[in-house]
């Protein structure tokens, strides 16, 4: 792999541009592999890097019936923290984030991780409890976190409307100053590269259309470029989870929404951090382009086709547009929608399942980018010992059953 | 932007007036306190999440605050028909497979009325009146 340095992009830039060294190959399928992962987005493709890198198995494929990242890798609004309320959940978010710190260096590759902060808003008393509950429970969990009154999310924003003017007034905010924003194509494309030049196969244009199952055994994946053996793989395909699953035999409790972004035309630096608001219902950053990137709810049924509905387009830029009367002039430049797969406790599944071998990563909702990195890292410790890793192990597809819910609505639910 | 046929409003009415409610057709089971914890989290947290033909809940929240049900394509987001609470569906899976079958054929039938149900598929405006009317 040709490693990027400002040294190399004078010497690229003397030879105006012309050799640089493609990121990865588009290798033809081998007829086996020690490990399949299905769906080459950013938690696939991490998955694979980790599974090269840390536990030496480089016989690996990642099978993405698209091109890469292109689903919801693409399509989220960038945002990173770790603030989750449970043990379980702040254990594997705060894993992502200790990943994010150094991910750059390690990949070789500008993610450009901006730890510029978030800011989780309190409208009500009962806003402000649950804020007050969950930076306690942060901080018992070594993740940093602050509350804040009405005067200090002022002073750190000062466009927002903090007054009791508004109609939902800000009454504080939750802080976490290591949270931030990451570009999400770079993060893909990094792990792409990285995975590649550690012999990974990222084998795209390749659909998996069926499985093979022998005995209880997962034996392989049938495609549209012919089968493909291995007696491990790893299925981690957000919105279509529960299409491969049926394939399997399988049924997960997931539903896929439609959740949607959109983005303004470019202005000239004027909000440097994060702000989410559950109550109003939207949240908003800016990137180093200068557009706002604006997200808010899912669509409420259920749906495959990657893009969203009027009325909630409506309601994020009234969200936005409350807290934010500055921004009420701003013109949208694009809109899109991803589909994410929910769970009933808007928590990852990340479990092994009746077949031996199988293995899902799913259920991410609107919430997976942050995680990329931990959800690649303890998968892939998973898939190469047979047995969960122990931070992946309580978001088991066995809690639906057994009522071991990690109910993470409060911080997860609605605004990411 | 849904249009969406209220069967009991009688009424085409704008999307903004319902919310969705869930998969539909899902029994409580008639035992609760016999059920194991496998058929008890089946009920509670498994729903069936097609790419394709959906049964699914809705209300109408700010119209006559009914319950009511639609067969609804979650891939094109086509409605094919709405119905009663209580009653059964007329469009499935096959529905789909039909369409499919058609297309392969190089049929150009794009005006359909769903079977029995009171929403109308990709329907001329003729046909949409003729069902209004009803």
């Amino acid at each position: 792999m040709q490693r990027y340095s400002g040294f190399g992009l004078v010497k690229h830039a003397l030879r105006h541009h012309e050799d640089w060294q493609r990121q990865w190959r588009n290798p033809t399928p081998k007829p086996g592999y020690d490990v399949i992962i299905v769906g080459g987005g950013g938690h696939g493709l991490a998955t694979a890097y980790y599974l090269a890198k840390e536990h030496g198995i480089t016989n690996v494929a990642v099978l993405e019936k698209g091109w890469l990242g292109g689903g919801n890798t693409a399509r989220n609004t960038t945002i990173v923290r770790s603030n989750y309320l449970w043990d379980e959940s702040a254990a594997l978010y705060e894993h992502a984030m200790k990943h994010w710190e150094g991910l750059s260096q390690e990949l070789n590759y500008n993610v450009m991780f901006s730890q510029r902060g978030v800011l989780n808003l309190g409208h009500t008393l009962q806003d402000m409890r649950d804020i007050q509950r969950r930076v306690n429970a942060n901080r018992l969990n070594g993740i940093d976190g602050e509350v804040l009154d009405a005067e200090g999310v002022q002073s750190l924003v000062p466009i927002m409307d903090c007054s009791k003017r508004a109609r939902y007034p800000v009454m504080g905010a939750s802080w976490q100053p290591r949270a931030g924003v990451a570009r999400h194509d770079a993060v893909a494309w990094g792990y792409a590269r990285a995975a590649d030049a550690l012999g990974v196969d990222l084998l795209q244009n390749t659909e998996v259309t069926g499985f093979k199952i022998r005995d209880g055994q997962i034996q392989g994946v049938h495609t549209n470029r012919g089968d493909i053996a291995s007696k491990t793989v790893g299925c981690v395909t957000a919105g279509n989870s529960s299409v491969l699953a049926g394939m399997a035999g399988l049924n997960l409790p997931l539903e896929s929404h439609p959740l949607q972004a959109l983005v303004s035309e470019p202005l000239k630096p004027v909000l440097d951090t994060v702000v989410m608001s559950n109550h109003v219902h939207g949240y908003i950053s800016q990137s180093d382009k200068g557009d706002l990137v604006i997200g808010a709810g899912i669509d409420g049924y259920n749906g495959y086709g990657q893009r969203g509905s009027y009325p909630t387009v409506e309601h994020t830029l009234q969200a936005i547009v409350e807290m934010f009367p500055i921004f009420s002039r701003v013109r949208m430049n694009r809109q899109w929608g991803g589909i994410v797969d929910t769970c009933p406790d808007a928590c990852p599944i990340l479990s092994k399942t009746k077949v031996k071998g199988l293995y899902f990563n799913c259920g991410w909702g609107t919430g997976g980018f942050k995680a990329t990195p931990g959800s690649g890292h303890v998968f892939a410790a998973s898939l190469a010992k047979g047995e969960m890793h122990p931070i992946a192990a309580p978001f088991s597809i066995d809690r639906f059953h057994s009522g071991a819910l990690i109910d993470e609505h409060g911080a997860a639910g609605v605004a990411h | 932007m849904f249009h969406i046929y209220c069967p009991y409003c009688e009424e085409l009415r704008e999307e903004e007036e319902f919310h969705p409610k869930g998969q539909a057709h899902i029994a409580r089971p008639e035992e609760p306190d016999a059920c194991s914890d496998e058929e008890w989290g089946d009920y509670l947290f498994f729903r069936d999440n097609p790419r394709g033909i959906h049964h699914e809940m809705w209300l109408h929240a700010v119209g006559c605050r009914k319950f009511f049900n639609i067969t609804r394509n979650t891939v094109s987001y086509e409605i094919l028909e709405t119905y009663k609470m209580g009653e059964q569906p007329t469009v499935g899976a096959e529905h789909l497979a039909r369409e499919e079958k058609t297309a392969r054929e190089g049929k150009t039938d794009s005006v359909q009325v769903a079977e029995g149900g009171q929403q109308t598929v990709g329907a001329s405006d003729a046909a949409q009146a003729s069902v209004k009317g009803a």
